[in-house]
Parts: structure tokens; sequence; C-alpha cells
């Protein structure tokens, strides 16, 4: 059931749990329970919403930075990686496999903003070998959803 | 002049549901419950072999029954779900659709005044096409209390000396009745003592919900007396690529292909390069549809359980197929006034034969989001005109 509740509002966080059991076919006080617990161990880690801000009258800019960095003795990449999604500005923050280690999502309202941000707090980061930061131009499709185009039903109205 | 028509066309009715889709499109704004068709998008990896057969030049026909790597394709797929063994050179051919196998599956075998028994509610296109392959269509009626299935004293009934074809549809639209392991069992001794011949209708095969599809010709001395029909259109939503298939016995699949070879050519050679990729990788896809009908399924049906109206479970399909009795009205009465005071388009159980009155079929193809409107305005209506 729990895997059945995470799939089913993976997309759509805001399915009411009423009608959740139904689809599922279990109870609301299950969903209900089941939710809470999934909190509480931190599966489910918060319910954003996917705004496309494009859209929107405000300036915003998303930067992608590579960064390299020197592991810590006995720490791996943790408390780097710490130090960085400790910033409000930061996003995300993903360790990598390949060509560089840690992949960085930065949010600013200028480009500037964020140049400074990097330039001022992250490169100077003692752990820090170098960055590389690329920004972002346009967003197509996030958290599986596609951000441009809204499709309109095309079927005919009455089909056998 | 002369007149130009063939009185065997001019006398067919036009299907029941036509005259429902012309009042239909009059309303601008209704939104429908009425159609028979994924609303999802064909998944992209299979869309994008289409288009990648056609960069590559694969615009030419391909031979009459098919590609032979399709054929081997639906013959693997075949085993693999519903235990079948067919050979892919002698045994299969790919057909414009299911529509096309069930109208040259007909045309084969019908000879003047043998008789097609047709259990309906069904989908409009089987007693038409019996009709023009010079048959005659023997309407089975079946009955709600016994969950729209075919039982084995109503196949009884309706046989005679001159029955030759049986056409079973399940899951089936527009009821989504299916016909599990015993049902079917049950009816089987009657075919064979009988000696008829089957036209299995499965395309609604991939849509079974808590229990898996079983095709008649499973059991034992049916493979050989069976037309299996299948196709693209409902399990990978691939319904505009018109894309079927035929499975049977050598002699019948033969003479099959000859009527298809002169009426047709091929299949669109594009569409059977998506049919290959959608078999070889299209199993996720499908269960996430699936999936996805599943929870709307249980959706709509606790709905209308909820506005007080009698709907049996359906077990497969995209339809649910509730009861109006106790409204008073005929279906198409509630049809045509939900459609006037809350517009909503469902259609009325009797397009699909006349033992459909009292019913309607709901589509559950759509969004959560858009059922639940619908869904909203159809529990207004129920309780305006409640007895």
């Amino acid at each position: 059931m729990r895997e059945k509740i995470l799939a089913a509002i993976d997309k759509n966080s805001k399915i009411p749990a009423a009608d959740l059991a139904i689809m599922l076919g279990t109870t609301e006080e299950e969903v209900v329970s089941t939710i809470r617990q999934l909190e509480e161990e931190s599966v489910i880690c918060g319910y954003p919403t996917l705004i496309n801000w494009d859209k929107v009258e405000c300036e915003r800019v998303t930067a992608l930075i590579e960064l390299k960095v020197t592991p810590q003795r006995g720490l791996g990449f943790d408390k780097i990686a710490e130090r960085i999604y400790q910033f409000d500005e930061v996003q995300s923050v993903y360790l990598m496999s390949g060509g560089f280690d840690l992949t960085v999502i930065l949010e600013g309202r200028t480009m500037r903003e964020v140049a400074s941000f990097v330039s001022e707090k992250l490169a100077p980061m003692e752990a820090i070998l170098s960055t590389a930061t690329h920004f972002v131009l346009k967003k197509y499709k996030e958290h599986g959803l596609p951000l441009v185009q809204t499709k309109h039903d095309e079927r005919m109205l009455i089909t056998p | 002049m002369r007149n130009p028509l063939a009185k065997v066309v001019v006398d067919m009715p036009p299907s029941g549901i036509r005259k429902f889709f012309d009042i239909v499109s009059e309303m601008k704004d209704a939104i429908s419950l009425g159609v028979g068709e994924p609303d999802f998008d064909t998944p992209w990896h299979i869309r994008e072999e289409g288009i990648y057969s056609l960069e590559k030049g694969k615009t030419f026909y391909t031979s009459n029954a098919g590609l032979k790597e399709l054929k081997q394709e639906i013959c693997s797929y075949l085993k693999r779900r519903f235990d079948l063994d067919y050979d892919y050179n002698t045994e299969t051919m790919v057909t414009v659709g299911g529509s096309e196998a069930i109208d040259i599956a007909m045309r084969a075998m019908l000879e003047p005044g043998d008789e097609v028994l047709i259990p309906q509610p069904c989908y409009v296109s089987y007693h038409p096409c019996a009709v023009l392959a010079g048959g005659k269509p023997v309407v089975i009626e079946l009955k709600g209390e016994n969950d729209f299935k075919l039982t084995r004293q109503e196949l009884i009934a309706a046989i005679t000396d001159k029955t030759k074809i049986l056409v079973l549809a399940f899951p089936n639209n527009p009821t989504g009745a299916i016909m599990d392991y015993e049902d079917l069992k049950d009816i089987v001794d009657v075919i064979l003592e009988h000696d008829l011949i089957v036209i299995s209708d499965e395309i609604y095969s991939e849509l079974t919900y808590g229990r898996g599809h079983v095709s008649i010709a499973s059991f034992p001395g049916m493979k050989e007396r069976t037309i299996v029909i299948n196709g693209f259109s409902k399990s990978y939503a691939m319904t505009g690529w018109r894309l079927g298939y035929a499975a049977g016995p050598a002699m019948i699949i033969e003479q099959m292909v000859k009527i298809h070879q002169f009426a047709i050519m091929c299949a669109p050679t594009a569409s059977q390069y998506a049919g290959v990729e959608a078999l070889k990788n299209g199993d996720p896809d499908v269960e996430m549809m699936r999936d996805a009908y599943d929870k709307r399924r249980r959706y709509v049906i606790h709905s209308l359980r909820s506005m007080g109206l009698e709907c049996f479970e359906p077990y497969g399909a995209f339809y649910v197929f509730p009861c109006i009795k106790s409204l008073g009205m005929t279906s198409e009465e509630f049809a045509t006034k939900l459609l006037q005071e809350e517009k909503v388009a469902v259609v009325p159980g009797t397009a699909f034969g006349e033992c459909g009155e009292g019913y309607l079929r709901i589509s559950y193809a759509y969004s959560i989001e858009n059922l639940k409107i619908a869904l909203e305005r159809i529990e207004k209506f129920v309780a305006r005109h409640k007895k």
C-alpha cells in the first residue's frame, strides 16, 4: 500500500485522501495514517508546487553548477554537500558519478546574483577545486510533467 | 437514372451511436464520457519508432499478411500472455485494426443463410459485418443479472442447425464484463458439440483488473475452431494507427489473407514498425495505463453507486454500464436529458443492442479531474429526477 500511495501522489499531491482510498480500494483512515507515517519517516519530505515561473512577471534565473571538490577524510562528500545545501539560494544538490562531483542547482533573481553567489560563497570554499556554471534558458519539463504546452482532448466526443 | 445503391446497404440502419454523436456535436461546451478510445497518447518510444521507420524510408508495402518481424512478435506475445501457440507464417495476419479482422473473418467463412450468434450488448460492427457477408445475425440478449456474461443455457437456446459462428467479445464493450476461465469452460463443450466456429474479439485483453484475461482458444480443441482477433488500439493507446491482427487455423487465415490482399493490400507500414516496438518494449506502458484505468474504474463505480445507481462491477475494458431503470426513463431519454440539462454526454445502452435498454455506457478513459466534474453533474441530474 505504501508504494501504491506514493506512486499515486508522486505527480499530484492534491488528491484528497478520500478519493485516493476509493481509487486504491482501501479506507480513508488507512491512506491518512500511511501518509502520516511516510511523513514521519521522511519518505515524504514536502509538497511543493510545480510553477512555470516563465509565465509570471518576476525575474528569476536558474543555474546548474558543476563542482569538483576534495572529499574529507571520514566524511566523504557529505560534509561539503551540507555546507552547500544550507544556503537558501540552493534548490538541489546531487552527488554525481563521472567527470565532476556535485551538481548544485541555484535559483536567483538575476544572473549577477547567481554569479556573485558562485564567486563569493562557493568558489572560495577550501574543498572546492573548480566550478562550472550553466544558466538555464528555458524549462520544458520538470518532475515528469511538461511545462510548455497544454494538451487538448482531440478525440471525437462519442465513438463506439 | 437507375438506383445506384445496393439493397443490403440501404437496409442497414446507421450505427445507433451515430445518431447520438450528431446530437452531441451540436452542444459546444458539453463534457463527454462517451469515447471508446484511450485518453493516453501512444507511448513516445512507440511513436518514435514509427517516425524512425519513415526516416529510414520504410515507405513501401509490406507483404500482404504483414511484416515477418511483427508476426513473430505477435506469436511470442500471444504465447507469453495467453499461452497460445501460433505459427507466425501460416496462422497469423496483420490487419487494419481489429475491425478489418472482424469483417474479413465473417466474409471468409459465411455462406448465405449461415447464422452468426451475436451476444449483445456489444460493439456495433459484428451485426452489419455478418449481414454484409451474407450471413444471418442471431442476437443473444445478455442479462444484467448474469453480469452480462454469456451463459451455457443462453447459448444452447440460440443454436439451430444453421448456426455456424459464435462471436465472443470479452472483455466487453460496452458492459466491461469479462468471461473468466470457469465461465468459458461452461460453454466450450457446447461449442464443440455443435461444431461452431468462434470469432473471439479480444481487443481489450490487456485491460482486465484484478484477474487475468483467458482466451477461449486456449481450451483443448478450441484453437482449431477459433479466430482470435486482437490489436494495438486499446492496449497501447494506438487507435489512430489502425493496427490489429488475427490468429487462427491456417486454412481460415489463408482465405482471410486473400480478401485482405485484394481489398487492403497491407496494413500501414509505419504502423507495423511501431507495432513491433510496442510488443517488444511496451509492457511497462500497458501496466501503467492499466493501473490508471483501475483507479478511475473504482472511482467511477463508487460514485455511481453512491448516487443510488445500480452498477455491477466490471472487470474489463474501460467502461461501466450502470442501470438507470429506477429513474423510469429510457436510456435514450436519460442520455438526451443529461446532455441538455447538465451537458454531459454518455452513450445510451441501446446503441449496443436493444437489450442495452435501461443502461448507459460510461467510459472512464478520462482524467480523474474530468471524471469528477462529470460525475458531480450526473449526481445532480439523478437527484433531481429520482422518483
